[in-house]
């Protein structure tokens, strides 16, 4: 081969997963070819960005050389075999470190994998390494991350979104093709918003939370990270479906989303637009690229109808008290006697096991899982219990009945997915509050079991990208996807080119190899 | 309103949704410590204020009518799993202790657990 007809790394990390799949079934690229052409890539561009926290180059070629002999001998493992993938550092890997972003468990080695991981390795994909996250996935930034923040490749200045933010930026940097995230109020579609990426929320059970490091049992679930709607179809397909180890999978076959991806028809489908989040609120940008897409829809035969959800503005504060009640109980468990950090308290000659615990607690969480995990214990504490916890309960049936009565109107929900483009590293950092408010759009889909995907829409007035969010009743995430194609169709015949093309050129670490 | 300064444990039964919360500083420390978290003095400073606001808007929930509301508290319907009741491969002892901050004897080895009397 003459150096000339070599594809250059650049060429093959700015490829699709569905491509590159593609690419190495038909043997024009190999495996090892294009894990390799990422790990540079993640080499070149992670001093900046910092999506990753751990990079596994080693068992990422070894899967990659793996997947390469598979196809040699005629397997076909899955249409992404020998694509490699980057994991949100919330799911187990075995062999590789688990961090969920937390102090506490810095070094641990999980010693087995999360059904998520187990399924990525059977269908040949190559783990590049674990991204990025706010701490045990509190946040919206990734700023609450024990190992320093991840950085927006639109501008390095601003926030990737979070908690998935490493996830999200892997994908937007092109140092992966693919990444899992994990979604409880929006984790995975709130950076796919701000980076200008596609994400996934599967239905509730529809994605095993076997070997995710629970955060809110109740509404936690993984999902893709792509820069495509038919990519984030394909990983859902491998990712998603019914498995023994989590007694809240759902027992029935993966909904239809690649058929739905590849088809993207919306012609005669009723698209709800929800008044109580659609306008107030949300920064111009964001209103005119969302009311922009409705009309691309209409244009491709979908029927544009406006449904109200009046018990939606309750959504957040509902949200924030389940979800610190469930941490609180699910974070108990990092008591520093069977794995993770120990520290013994300063000063105590012989401290008992409870000194030892608080110690450990206070050394090893940071200040938003503290301030969680305390507003949770006392959400839940006698005399407290039916005014907090028991009434947030009681509004998320009103949103699940919110829900049921607009899908009897619409067969899927939109809304603008976050309220504001990326913004600056730091700015809300010390104003919990305000962090908070970026959630309003995404968590009645956590708090009702919904599947939402958010799919890239524009670049609103600061140059920055927005993301248009469509919700669809419980197991028919194929809707999501025949929509999210469409409108992912008409927007890439406007545009003439894939948005990640906007962003700007990263620097570029000088490496000699 | 909310707890009583001096009485920093919850009383059953009383709710008073009615009035702003009020979450103090040594109410803060008790939870955290129920919580099982030793904070410092400089995190309670930090950490108080910010909680008090935090609990201001999450006790909004309580300005929905929701009393014959059945309160929802999962997003499926959950049915008992079982599997039958088979031996299989599970951690050896060396993995599960793999990541021990302390071992001993094939087992974890922890603080003390009751006082030095």
């Amino acid at each position: 081969m003459s150096p000339a007809s070599v594809p250059s790394s650049n060429d093959i990390v700015r490829r699709g997963a569905a491509d590159l799949g593609a690419a190495i079934a038909d043997g024009s690229l190999s495996s090892v070819e294009v894990t390799q052409a990422h790990l540079d890539r993640i080499a070149d561009v992670d001093d900046s960005v910092h999506a990753f926290l751990h990079v596994d180059a080693e068992g990422a070629l070894a899967a990659a050389r793996a997947a390469d002999e598979a196809r040699a001998a005629g397997e076909t493992r899955s249409p992404l075999a020998g694509v490699p993938i980057a994991v949100k550092d919330i799911v187990a890997t075995k062999g590789q470190p688990t961090t969920a972003g937390s102090r506490i468990l810095q070094g641990w080695i999980p010693p087995y994998d999360a059904t998520v991981t187990t399924r990525l390795r059977a269908a040949g994909l190559p783990i590049l390494g674990k991204t990025n996250m706010d701490e045990f996935a509190m946040g919206s930034s990734t700023e609450h991350s024990a190992y320093g923040p991840t950085h927006n490749p639109w501008d390095l200045d601003r926030i990737p979104g979070g908690s998935g933010g490493g996830s999200s930026a892997a994908v937007a940097a092109f140092e992966a093709p693919l990444a899992i995230g994990t979604d409880t109020g929006g984790s995975i579609r709130q950076p796919a918003a701000v980076t200008g990426t596609v994400g996934t929320k599967p239905t509730y059970g529809g994605v095993s939370r076997y070997g995710l490091i629970a955060l809110a049992s109740s509404l936690d679930q993984a999902g893709p990270c792509t820069r495509s709607v038919l990519d984030a179809a394909l990983l859902h397909e491998i990712i998603g479906g019914h498995d023994v180890m989590d007694s809240t999978s759902i027992d029935a076959p993966v909904p239809g989303v690649v058929e739905a991806a590849r088809r993207g028809d919306v012609a005669g489908l009723r698209i709800g637009v929800v008044d109580e989040i659609s306008g107030e609120g949300f920064q111009p940008g964001v209103r005119a690229r969302f009311e922009e897409s409705l009309k691309l829809l209409e244009a491709r035969g979908a029927e544009i109808v406006r449904v109200g959800c009046p018990s939606f503005v309750k959504g957040l504060a509902a949200y924030y008290l389940i979800l610190p009640s469930e941490a609180s109980s699910n974070l108990a468990k990092f008591d520093a006697m069977r794995y993770g950090l120990r520290v013994g308290p300063q000063g105590v000659a012989s401290p008992s096991a409870e000194q030892v615990m608080a110690a450990t607690r206070d050394a090893g969480f940071g200040d938003e899982v503290k301030r969680r995990i305390i507003l949770g214990t006392y959400a839940l504490s006698a005399g407290y219990y039916d005014a907090y916890y028991g009434q947030a309960q009681k509004v998320r049936t009103l949103i699940a009945r919110d829900f049921a009565a607009a899908f009897e109107q619409a067969d899927v929900l939109v809304t603008p997915t976050a309220p504001t483009t990326a913004f600056k590293l730091g700015e809300k950092l010390d104003d919990p509050m305000a962090m908070y408010l970026n959630d309003v759009a995404t968590i009645p889909a956590n708090l009702a079991g919904v599947p939402g995907m958010s799919i890239p829409n524009g670049l609103a007035e600061d140059g920055l990208p927005t993301g248009f969010q469509i919700l669809a009743p419980a197991t028919r995430d194929d809707r999501l996807y025949e929509v999210g194609a469409a409108l992912e169709a008409a927007l890439l015949e406007q545009w003439g080119a894939p948005i990640l093309d906007q962003a700007p050129a990263l620097p570029v670490r000088e490496v000699t190899r | 309103m909310g707890w009583g300064t001096a009485a920093p444990v919850a009383v059953e039964g009383t709710h008073r949704l009615a009035r702003m919360p009020e979450l103090s500083r040594a109410e803060v420390a008790h939870v955290a410590m129920l919580a099982r978290i030793q904070l410092s003095d400089a995190e309670l400073d930090k950490l108080a204020g910010q909680l008090d606001q935090i609990v201001g808007f999450v006790a909004t929930v309580g300005e929905i009518a929701a009393d014959d509301i059945p309160p929802m508290s999962h997003p499926l319907p959950l049915v008992n799993v079982s599997r039958p009741d088979v031996v299989r491969p599970s951690l050896s002892s060396a993995d599960a202790l793999a990541a021990a901050p302390d071992a001993q004897a094939g087992r974890f080895a922890v603080p003390r657990i009751l006082d030095e009397e």
